[in-house]
């Protein structure tokens, strides 16, 4: 076995551990913080694919920014040191049911279908080629995606800035 | 390693996991975690066809889109999440039943 397979298995391995302690765990700074480590297990399991700008994205905009704003949202609007034995969960068999349904599916497609068997490739960069398709072939959706984020900012600063009106 | 099933076993183990965080935690914040699981684990799909199957860089670009969309979900949910707290001071989804029937 090789090394390079190793450490893809041990990534994986990685990857999945951290995903259930984000699921499992009752303290949701806890899961804050296994899901950095599932986070970067992806950004790995991406080099791997050989998607080397999508792995850069993905450490920047999701460790950097939406982790980040998780982490404000949990401090913000959790009492820490309150310990009133609030259940942290829902019933576990409901939630077990729902992800056994769902595993059900998804292992019958991965079982029952015939995946195509594509021939390895050296890993190059993606970089040009994404910007050449980002501003060519997906112009469009590029675009919808700009006005959606500003929209998305707008929205998020007005519904989170503190009512002032009536004072 | 450099087959497509590994990376899709790993999508779906993720997927369920991200399905079951939603249903299981009582925390907005919580839920919102599920449901950056559950959009990884598509992602790591998307760019899995990209390399197997496709052979070009569509899925790549989907995934970026994918990405695009996640960032500005959770700006919108943790500002309603920062809003329902600074009403009720909880964020407890099981407490939060006005607008039922």
């Amino acid at each position: 076995m090789e090394i390079k397979e190793i450490l893809f298995y041990a990534i994986a391995a990685f990857t999945l551990f951290s995903a259930g302690i984000v699921a499992f765990s009752s303290k949701i700074i806890h899961s804050a913080f296994a899901l950095l480590f599932t986070f970067m297990g992806f950004a790995a399991l991406y080099v791997y694919l050989g998607a080397d700008f999508l792995a850069v994205t993905q450490i920047i905009i999701y460790v950097g920014g939406i982790l980040v704003l998780i982490l404000f949202g949990v401090l913000m609007t959790q009492k820490i040191y309150d310990t009133k034995a609030i259940t942290a969960h829902n019933t576990l068999w409901l939630s077990v049911g729902g992800g056994v349904f769902v595993a059900l599916i998804l292992a019958a497609l991965l079982t029952k279908n015939v995946w195509l068997a594509g021939i390895p490739k050296a890993f190059a960069p993606t970089t040009e080629a994404i910007g050449k398709a980002i501003l060519g072939h997906y112009l469009i959706p590029f675009e919808i995606a700009s006005v959606l984020l500003l929209g998305a900012l707008i929205g998020a600063v007005y519904l989170a800035r503190a009512e002032d009106k009536e004072k | 390693m450099n087959t497509l099933m590994p990376y899709l076993i790993i999508g779906a183990i993720v997927f369920t996991l991200g399905i079951f965080t939603i249903i299981y935690k009582k925390n907005a914040v919580g839920i919102l975690m599920g449901v950056e699981l559950v959009l990884n684990s598509v992602n790591i799909n998307f760019i899995a066809f990209a390399k197997f199957v496709d052979k070009g860089i569509n899925g790549q670009v989907v995934a970026i889109f994918i990405i695009i969309l996640a960032a500005a979900e959770a700006a919108i949910a943790l500002a309603i999440i920062l809003n329902i707290y600074r009403t009720k001071a909880t964020v407890d989804v099981t407490q939060l039943n006005e607008m039922k029937h």
